[in-house]
């Protein structure tokens, strides 16, 4: 049986007290913790240039000269770091139609009213923008960012694009940095959420409750999404 | 120059032709700048490159390279057909109204007495009428048609506007508009200042070349005048004071000659050497020629010259030829005649024409010894640098010894700068590693010559045994010393000449100037025209100060100018008959009725009455020459002549060759090449990034302009398909050079006798030693020809191919 | 003659100008200073330069740099651009003057204009690294630096460049170091025309408008100075003959101004984009106040064990 597009080959649901179900596997928690980190310390070393009340941030990195130098190094790991999220978890991340309705239902869901929200699978339509801006950003960042990094690149182009890219690089920074709050905070506010990226799992209330169709999915190891299936019960 | 650098402040117009002052000269260029602010004065450039002085100028005119004559007599006629001539002045203090014998004659390019097989003249008709009195017959009316002003207006008459579009590719209009411009200057109350410098000497009519603008600037009533002048712009900082203290083969100092083979004993050289005066009154300077000769002599050889044995004049050297200059001197050794060479302070090997030629005369030295404080490419002659100076080392046994000196900053003494201001200068450091003095240099090779002579002695041993060698350290003069011995000193107590009780100079003493120097042994001087530098005042050269009074620009109290501290030669000619200015705002002397004063030295005796004495006192006639009787080789006017090597005939004498009175040795004669085969017309020339083959030794200046490079026009660099920045071949009859490319608006291509001339632009400074890229000179190009006076080299005309190549592997 | 600066005196002077005279710092702000020092300015009469190039070779010399010998590219400009160690550089323009049919050989010496509204300075995010003096000049501090670049996106004329060696930038100082010890640049020192001078703004105006008066005597109707008001003037001004047209001047610009991209990155981007940032966290605050933590509930728990066991109990 086709296994569903958001279930990895190795999820698991775990009987239990409570039941435990498991998201991420080693690999990709790995994976994330080395992007968050340097998704981290790219905002706060960005930040230190970005405005001078926050220069003294460059201090977490030896100083301005060394702010100047190993941020776009970090620039490099988050992205390929990225990319290997990316290329887990793009499938996961299509968008699905029920995820247009759980985007018209947000302020159900800021207000915890998840029952009229309908059932969703490993990712809601929120974590799916924040998956989708982070891999248009990145893109923009690392793009505009090659056009700045002096040190090897200056030659590559004009005055013109190099201001150009700058204005880029700092507005897709905010953006990002803004998306990020919101994926950090998101993470805070659901509890039981970071235990998918520390322990790997999460448990079967916490799937229940935010991402039922994922559960099903996992319990039932039925795929609904080619076309003609059953819709699921909202 | 007959004026100085800061005189030209004073001036109305600057007309830039034969030199590239702001690129040359930037330093002294300064001064156009401050007559442009000054006197709101102009600034003509005519050269046939827009150069860095053209993007200064009011008015650039083009000229084909070495057609400055046509488009001078074409200006002198304009000048005379529109009575822009300053009338009282050429009346009067030049020989226009004088009569010229019957028999000179000009026709078809040549002058009277012209003997093909000796490419010379007999000058015999080339002379005044003289009267019974002695005296050249005049004509005041210039109604005559033998006077000098009539023959000289028959003479101009051909370089009619068009003619001289027709010669020098300068289009009519441009040409007319500097016409007006510099005749405007025939007003008194209007100067022109005429700079030039190697873009008129490097000519095989050089020195007529700058007659030509002397004449112009006469006629104009320019000379003597503040703003006025002929000045030459000298391409080295000391160069002026080469010449001044004699460093040339037929020169001693203070242009007094080296005596030839025919004048046996002093009688027969003093013989023609009398300067009787041509004209009733008149100073005739040179009168006192023996004074400055015998106390030369005292200056060189002390108590052994004396009256009885003509002051040592049998221990001078005999000159068997003109000169022995640079180009006699390499073709002896490239006939193997001359097999030993003391270069001090010279490259020949990139600064004489024909350098292959240079390189076969240098191979066939036994010894070669170069005094210099860089590596010159001379000194490495022998060294094989790939395609830069491709010999075979092992054929050529010739002995190099390299003697390092020290540069102008690691010693004392005095540059004599182009308007003739000797300033002192101290040493700035101490010299690197095992370089030497010059004069130490020279003790030396003369301590050991002495010594050999005396252990084994030899023909004429005295000139060097009894050399007069006063120095306190005899290993080592010292710059002070020299200074004094050459303004010179009484070595018997000097009396008044009309009161035998007054005492002039004390026994010992320094003289004051020249005037105190005698003929009879009683002064010692080295350089007469330099006496006054250092005498009982103290050391005059290195007076620094630099008050002006009334901003007149002659900064008397600074330095030491010769002669006699004088700023303006022939100032004299700045006042009217009646010794009043010209133009009274620009005042240099005046007569008060009984004696010349003013800012200047007045260049005239103190008491010399203005309407009875002319101010161009070394002239026997006390007044300026526009035909200089038989004092050019090449004729008493000048006369366009084409450079040997030229894209079109002479127009105006279409079967001569070159200048004819220039000398051209017959291998050379071969070498020259045809516009056939070699089409564009090239020039050589400095550029302001470096001096000579100099700052390709110092790292700043060597990026500033590091590579070796050709200037084209546009026109050419399409005809050729030549690319800015990429490689080309350029090759003339002697030689090629490889260079990067610059294609260029500022050289355009010029219309000349219905013929499309393209100029191409060599500029000089690369070699093989240095941190510059490596390159080539223009030497490698040049024809192996000088001026027919002075034998300066034809650096700035020749025919050259171009070629794109591909870039050369080093 | 504009009369030259003396020679300076050999006995020690104390310092004209120094840290107490800032107007300005970069990513900092400083005290008023106690008292305004006189505006200096250069003045470059591009009617007078001759491209000699001494004022290249001064600057080498005394700011002790030197530079790689390079090639000949086909022109008289060398090295080809401004370059960590080379701060200023003639270049040269040929240029046919279609009104009066001349070729006129424009020459400009390149360089920091000193602007009195710096962009390099208002991009500068490195506390100190680049100062501006009360008497105009705008002076880089080394040891400041971190070589990140902004102030060469920040230049409306394209003169910053950083060092590949130490990752500094590099520019003209206009002498500070001579300024404040009473001296003039040394390009001026060295120019042999005096198309370089340098003394207080408004004698170097008023010795301008001198020229400009003799250039349109000579026919150049349109001379003027340049002092461009877009970046509130320049403590380096330009005499030119064809003052309408500078972009002839090896594009010198017209009404050169910080670029509006700069002015939006470092004017509303800044404070925008910190405001954005510290709202996002403040709406997460609040939100998380007002409607507590999404906690899972026994019910879910429950429902999650129910569903797990129902399905393997049907298997």
């Amino acid at each position: 049986m086709a296994r569903p597009y958001d279930v990895g080959p190795k999820d698991q649901v775990h009987p239990g007290n409570p039941v435990t179900v498991d998201r991420y596997t080693a690999g990709a928690r790995i994976n994330h913790w080395i992007t968050a980190i340097s998704l981290v310390l790219l905002a706060l070393s960005g930040l230190s240039l970005f405005h001078p009340s926050l220069f003294f941030l460059s201090g977490l990195f030896g100083g301005g000269e060394a702010t100047r130098a190993i941020h776009p190094w970090i620039g490099v790991v988050l992205f390929f770091s990225f990319l290997g999220l990316f290329f887990r978890f793009w499938r996961a991340n299509l968008w699905k139609g029920e995820d247009g309705t759980w985007m018209a239902r947000l302020s159900d869901v800021l207000r915890k009213r998840e029952e009229n929200l309908p059932e969703v699978g490993k990712y809601n339509a929120g974590q799916k923008l924040v998956f989708w801006l982070m891999s248009i950003l990145i893109i923009i960042l690392i793009a505009s960012g090659l056009v700045i990094w002096d040190q090897y690149f200056s030659q590559y182009t004009t005055l013109g694009q190099k201001r150009a890219a700058v204005l880029i690089h700092s507005l897709a920074a905010i953006v990002i940095i803004c998306v990020w709050i919101v994926h950090v905070y998101a993470a805070i506010w659901v509890r039981g959420t970071i235990r998918a990226m520390t322990k790997g799992s999460v448990t079967g209330g916490w799937a229940w409750r935010h991402h039922r169709k994922w559960l099903k999915e996992l319990v039932t190891g039925k795929r609904d999404d080619q076309g003609s299936g059953a819709r699921p019960a909202e | 120059m007959t004026n100085s650098w800061t005189d030209i402040k004073n001036t109305d117009l600057v007309i830039i032709m034969g030199g590239n002052a702001a690129e040359a000269h930037p330093c002294g260029f300064k001064w156009v700048t401050e007559a442009k602010a000054n006197r709101g004065a102009k600034l003509i450039v005519v050269d046939p490159r827009f150069t860095r002085s053209a993007s200064v100028a009011d008015f650039y005119a083009p000229i084909r390279q070495g057609t400055d004559i046509a488009f001078l007599l074409g200006v002198i006629n304009y000048c005379i057909q529109n009575d822009k001539v300053h009338w009282d002045y050429v009346k009067a203090f030049t020989n226009a109204t004088y009569l010229v014998k019957d028999g000179f004659a000009y026709k078809d390019g040549l002058f009277t007495g012209y003997d093909e097989s000796k490419r010379e003249y007999d000058k015999s008709t080339w002379d005044y009428q003289i009267g019974e009195d002695g005296f050249v017959m005049v004509d005041d009316t210039l109604t005559n048609p033998r006077c000098v002003w009539n023959l000289l207006k028959e003479h101009v008459s051909v370089y009619t506007p068009e003619m001289v579009e027709r010669i020098c590719g300068t289009p009519k209009d441009k040409y007319l508009k500097v016409a007006e411009m510099v005749a405007e200057t025939a007003s008194p109350t209007k100067t022109m200042t005429s700079m030039y410098a190697l873009g008129w000497t490097q000519h095989s009519k050089g020195s007529q070349n700058i007659r030509s603008m002397a004449m112009l600037q006469l006629i104009l009533g320019n000379i003597g005048m503040r703003g006025g002048g002929m000045n030459a712009l000298r391409g080295h900082s000391n160069i002026q004071g080469l010449t001044d203290i004699g460093l040339m083969s037929n020169l001693v100092p203070g242009y007094l000659t080296i005596p030839n083979q025919k004048e046996v004993d002093f009688a027969t050289y003093m013989s023609t050497r009398g300067f009787k005066p041509l004209r009733p009154d008149q100073m005739s300077y040179w009168q006192n020629y023996k004074k400055f000769f015998v106390s030369f002599m005292k200056s060189m050889w002390g108590d052994a010259a004396t009256p009885d044995n003509d002051f040592a004049y049998d221990w001078l050297p005999k000159l068997d030829v003109p000169t022995y200059d640079v180009l006699r001197a390499f073709e002896l050794m490239h006939q193997g005649k001359m097999n030993g060479y003391i270069c001090q302070g010279f490259n020949p090997l990139l600064s004489f024409p024909n350098r292959t030629k240079c390189t076969e005369a240098l191979s066939n030295l036994k010894f070669l010894i170069s005094m210099d404080p860089l590596e010159t490419e001379t000194a490495r002659f022998w060294e094989n640098h790939g395609q830069y100076n491709d010999v075979d080392s092992s054929k050529i046994q010739t002995e190099v010894i390299q003697l390092p000196s020290t540069c102008f900053a690691e010693d004392e003494g005095s540059l004599t700068n182009s308007g003739r201001w000797l300033q002192w200068h101290w040493a700035g450091g101490a010299p690197p590693g095992d370089a030497r003095s010059d004069t130490w240099i020279m003790a030396q090779i003369w301590k050991r010559l002495k010594a050999l002579y005396e252990k084994e002695g030899g023909p004429l041993p005295d000139p060097i045994l009894k050399l007069r060698w006063p120095y306190a350290n005899p290993d080592e003069p010292k710059a002070d010393e020299i200074a004094r011995e050459v303004n010179g000193y009484a070595v018997e107590t000097v009396y008044d000449a009309t009161d035998p009780t007054k005492v002039l100079v004390e026994k010992g003493k320094q003289v004051v100037s020249f005037a105190q120097l005698r003929d009879d042994g009683t002064t010692s001087c080295g350089c007469w025209i330099y006496s006054g530098c250092f005498n009982e005042n103290g050391n005059n050269m290195a007076r620094r100060d630099n008050s002006d009074p009334d901003d007149a620009g002659f900064y008397s109290k600074w330095s030491w100018s010769w002669p006699v501290n004088r700023r303006i030669l022939y100032n004299r000619a700045s006042a009217d008959l009646n010794g009043q200015p010209w133009d009274p705002d620009r005042k240099v002397i005046a007569w008060d009725g009984a004696k010349w004063s003013g800012y200047d030295v007045p260049d005239i005796a103190p008491g010399a009455k203005p309407d009875v004495v002319g101010p161009f006192i070394m002239n026997p006639e006390g007044t300026a020459r526009l035909f200089t009787r038989g004092m050019m080789k090449d004729g008493p006017f000048p006369a366009h002549y084409e450079p040997f090597e030229s894209p079109i005939a002479n127009p105006v004498a279409p079967n001569i060759r070159g200048n004819p009175a220039s000398r051209v040795f017959q291998d050379d004669m071969a070498q020259f090449g045809d516009a056939e085969k070699f089409p564009y017309a090239a020039t050589s020339y400095r550029l302001t990034e470096h001096f000579h083959f100099w700052t390709k030794h110092v790292q700043p200046n060597a990026v500033m302009q590091p590579e070796f490079f050709v200037e084209i026009s546009e026109q050419l660099a399409a005809e050729k398909g030549i690319k800015s920045g990429g490689w080309v071949k350029v090759m003339s009859n002697r030689g090629e050079v490889k260079a990067k490319a610059v294609v260029t608006k500022r050289i355009k291509p010029l219309q000349c006798d219905g013929k499309t001339v393209h100029v191409v632009g060599v500029p000089l400074h690369w070699g093989f030693t240095g941190v510059a890229k490596k390159g080539f000179g223009p030497n490698s190009l040049t024809p192996f020809v000088g001026d027919a006076n002075i034998e300066t080299p034809e650096y700035k005309a020749f025919l050259v191919d171009i070629a794109p190549i591909a870039e050369p592997v080093s | 003659m504009y009369p030259p600066l003396p020679n300076p005196s050999v006995q020690p002077s104390a310092m004209q100008f120094g840290q107490e005279d800032l107007v300005r710092r970069s990513a900092s702000s400083v005290p008023p200073p106690s008292r305004q020092q006189t505006e200096v300015a250069k003045l470059i009469d591009v009617s007078k330069c001759i491209g000699c190039k001494a004022c290249q070779v001064a600057c080498l010399e005394w700011n002790d740099m030197r530079e790689e010998v390079g090639v000949n590219h086909g022109v008289y400009e060398n090295p080809m651009d401004l370059t960590p160690s080379m701060f200023t550089l003639m270049r040269y323009t040929e240029w046919e003057n279609a009104e009066t049919g001349n070729l006129e050989w424009l020459i400009r010496k390149d360089g920091c204009m000193h602007c009195a509204d710096p962009g390099c300075l208002k991009a500068c995010p490195a506390p100190g690294a680049i100062v501006q003096y009360s008497n105009g000049i705008v002076d880089f501090v080394h040891e400041n630096c971190i070589g990140c670049g902004y102030c060469v996106k920040g230049c409306p004329f394209n003169i910053p460049r950083i060092s590949k060696v130490d990752f500094k930038a590099y520019k003209c100082t206009l002498c500070s170091d001579r300024v404040a010890v009473g001296q003039g640049p040394a390009c001026a020192k060295s120019c042999p025309t005096q198309a370089i001078v340098f003394g207080p703004k408004e004698d170097m105006k008023k010795h301008a408008a001198e020229r400009i008066e003799d250039l349109k005597s000579r026919g150049y109707a349109n001379a003027g100075l340049y002092d461009p008001p877009g970046v509130g003037g320049t403590h380096v001004m330009y005499v030119l003959h064809h003052a309408d047209k500078p972009e002839i001047y090896a594009n010198l610009p017209k009404d050169p101004k910080i670029s509006p991209v700069v002015e939006l990155w470092k004017g509303l981007t800044k404070y925008a984009g910190l405001t954005a940032i510290a709202s996002f966290i403040g709406i997460g605050f609040l939100h998380h106040v007002v409607s507590g933590a999404n906690r899972v509930s026994d019910e879910d728990e429950k429902n999650a064990k129910r569903l797990t066991e129902t399905q393997q109990g049907g298997r």
